[in-house]
């Protein structure tokens, strides 16, 4: 059985039909790609398999256990690490609470200890602490630790939240458009940073891009969704050739 | 000069700076009566003389030479000459255990307080309230300014809070003209005090279930409509409870609140707050207010954190409260309304958000203010505010706002090496 698994999830805002029987299965380790132009859906599906819209119809399992109906936070801490487009960063905190609140699942004190100060929270505080920081290492932002997160530069920004995201200890990384508003040369540096956690954290990714040459390099399977609607799937380069995605890229041609 | 200047006074420890004001109060003591005297002042400047400034100007060189003399000259003067010392004593003190260390100093600041207070009556209750502030202050930056939401709701919980440990400590302790007979001897009263202040904290707690399961839906400006509406709601409940004294209030309550209770109440309540947010379970807050979605996303149980946060405020709240009408030994409905809400409104946005130290200063600086001001009447709430709209203009979030207290390296010297 794969490790996530949707099967024909269908989601409705109002009248409005945003994502339609959309299946996917991701094995262990596994890079997948999501592709489609603005509004189709993609930020959608995260949506719906994180937990913040729930489905209008259809199924999302991790590990076998349905995540229908369960809160955001639950979904999260059975192992479903998400960053965002936009890049939601708390922007009053520095970098390093980043990354320590992330292991708020993980917390083994209760609200007594942190009250009272006691020896344990301290003890707890060190270990995630520790955590936190060759978190930060491997994203090579541990040098920004004690920085308010807005003073970063964009592309530090960008890894911090996936420093983030890692603290969750996910089983699947949902990225949402990791390169949006990058160079190409941070998009290639990005490529080598994904590439490494995957292999570093054995963790399955989903990932929705714009930018071809991304998913192109690191997926081993590519989905385009138009209008809420899965149009092809495959290798790259089958996607690459796909007459049905060229058309929903760049249009239809007619040639006389 | 000025280098030199700098160069002892940042070199003088917390505990350097508590000696000094522990020798200013000791020299007012001794000399402070006939100082006055000698100044032709007709008693001693209460409040560091702020309460002349508009009563009785005339006298006002009078009181800031009593105040250079009294206390700025031996403050400054012990303080710098104390430097190496207490520098060692603070390096002392980092190795014993940081409670062990908070205790001590505490320990000297309460001294200096109670020498201090025991000069006047009128100074004695303007440090109680003071606390009381501090208190009330600290608690409403736990929902406004860590949490940020706008909570309205905070005399609602102050009134639980008061009514709660009244009513606790009538009914087990007094005779008294609402509720009888006492059931407990009443030298157990003291002793079951912290129960009846723990009971009113408990009372806005659950006050505060009531604010937070609607904050789950809303937030921002309808929160704030919420949590007024709550307020008031509190408000006219008290008013129609003819059983705890409706309008006319609750009378006669044993004089408890004394200073080291109230100072106490006010160290657990400043050492709670600050241990919890700064954990990484209290930055959950700050998530929450920042992004809630990226909270949730990051595994933090978002609403289980709101109403932590809604109800320990509230809580606090309702423990001040309990202070503040066993300080007063007068309660009435109306003393929990919109003004009460201004005052408190005021000092946490003026002392700043998201921070302990601000809010203590935000605590301290408006009742003052509002001590020195008092000659001017109604005209101090056209004052105060004014100066609140011009914080709210050059510092949006208050005057020391997002900044940890951290307590180990606030206490520790200031010189590392002695010498040199």
């Amino acid at each position: 059985m794969a490790l996530l698994e949707v099967s024909n999830m269908t989601h409705y805002f109002g009248g409005l039909r945003a994502v339609d029987s959309y299946s996917l299965a991701i094995d262990p380790g596994e890079i997948r790609g999501l592709i489609g132009p603005n509004g189709a859906g993609k930020t959608t599906v995260f949506n719906l398999i994180t937990g913040i819209h729930v489905p209008s119809e259809g199924r999302v399992s991790l590990n076998g256990r349905s995540l229908i109906g369960l809160r955001p936070h639950r979904i999260a801490a059975l192992g479903l690490g998400r960053t965002f487009q936009n890049m939601l960063l708390w922007r009053h905190m520095t970098v390093l609470e980043h990354v320590k609140l992330a292991h708020y699942s993980q917390i083994s004190y209760g609200l007594m200890s942190a009250f009272l100060g006691s020896r344990k929270l301290s003890r707890e505080e060190i270990r995630i602490e520790e955590n936190a920081l060759r978190l930060l290492e491997i994203f090579d932002v541990a040098h920004y630790a004690d920085q308010i997160v807005t003073n970063l530069p964009y592309g530090a920004q960008r890894r911090v939240e996936m420093a983030r995201a890692m603290a969750i200890r996910p089983k699947v990384l949902l990225l949402d458009e990791p390169t949006a508003g990058m160079t190409t040369e941070e998009m290639i540096q990005m490529i080598g940073i994904v590439r490494r956690l995957h292999e570093q954290f054995k963790v399955a990714i989903l990932l929705i891009e714009h930018r071809l040459k991304f998913v192109m390099e690191l997926c081993g399977r590519i989905q385009t969704l138009v209008f809420g609607e899965v149009i092809a799937e495959g290798t790259p380069y089958d996607i690459k050739n796909n007459p049905k995605v060229i058309e929903a890229y760049l249009g239809r041609e007619d040639i006389t | 000069m000025t280098e030199r200047l700098k160069e002892i006074y940042g070199s003088v420890p917390v505990i350097g700076w508590l000696i000094g004001m522990l020798v200013a109060v000791v020299t007012e003591s001794a000399f402070g009566a006939g100082l006055a005297y000698a100044l032709y002042l007709p008693k001693v400047p209460a409040l560091l003389g702020l309460t002349v400034v508009l009563k009785q100007p005339s006298m006002f060189p009078a009181a800031i030479l009593y105040v250079f003399l009294i206390y700025a000259l031996p403050i400054f003067f012990a303080a710098g000459l104390t430097a190496p010392w207490a520098n060692r004593m603070a390096a002392a003190m980092e190795a014993l255990p940081l409670w062990l260390s908070a205790i001590l100093h505490l320990g000297v600041l309460y001294l200096v307080l109670h020498l201090w207070t025991d000069m006047s009556d009128y100074r004695l209750q303007i440090s109680k309230l003071t606390m009381i502030a501090v208190m009330l202050t600290l608690s409403i930056n736990v929902i406004n300014g860590y949490m940020g939401e706008f909570s309205c709701s905070h005399p609602g919980f102050m009134a639980l809070g008061a009514y709660a440990s009244s009513t606790f400590s009538l009914v087990l302790f007094r005779q008294d003209r609402l509720f009888g007979a006492p059931i407990l001897p009443e030298f157990l009263g003291p002793y079951m005090f912290p129960l009846g202040l723990l009971l009113g904290g408990v009372a806005a707690s659950l006050g505060a279930l009531v604010v937070a399961i609607p904050s789950f839906r809303t937030r921002g400006d309808y929160l704030a409509i919420i949590s007024l509406a709550f307020m008031f709601i509190v408000k006219s409940v008290f008013e129609n409870l003819e059983v705890l004294g409706g309008p006319r209030g609750m009378g006669g309550q044993p004089h408890w609140a004394t200073l080291p209770a109230v100072f106490i109440g006010m160290a657990v309540c400043i050492v709670v707050i600050n241990n919890f947010v700064n954990s990484t379970m209290g930055k959950a807050l700050n998530a929450v207010r920042d992004n809630e979605t990226a909270a949730e996303a990051m595994t933090v149980n978002t609403r289980r954190t709101k109403m932590t946060a809604f109800m320990f405020g509230a809580f606090w709240a309702g423990v001040a409260g309990g202070l503040y009408a066993h300080e007063l030994r007068y309660v009435n409905p109306s003393s929990f309304g919109i003004q009460s809400l201004a005052e408190i409104l005021a000092m946490v946005y003026f002392g700043g958000l998201n921070s302990v130290v601000g809010s203590v200063v935000g605590a301290l600086s408006i009742q003052m203010l509002s001590e020195a001001l008092r000659p001017l009447e109604l005209f101090k709430w056209i004052i105060i505010p004014l100066l609140l709209i011009l914080v709210m203009i050059f510092r949006p979030t208050g005057l020391i706002a997002f900044r940890e207290l951290n307590v180990k390296r606030t206490l520790g010297p200031r010189v590392r090496k002695s010498g040199g």
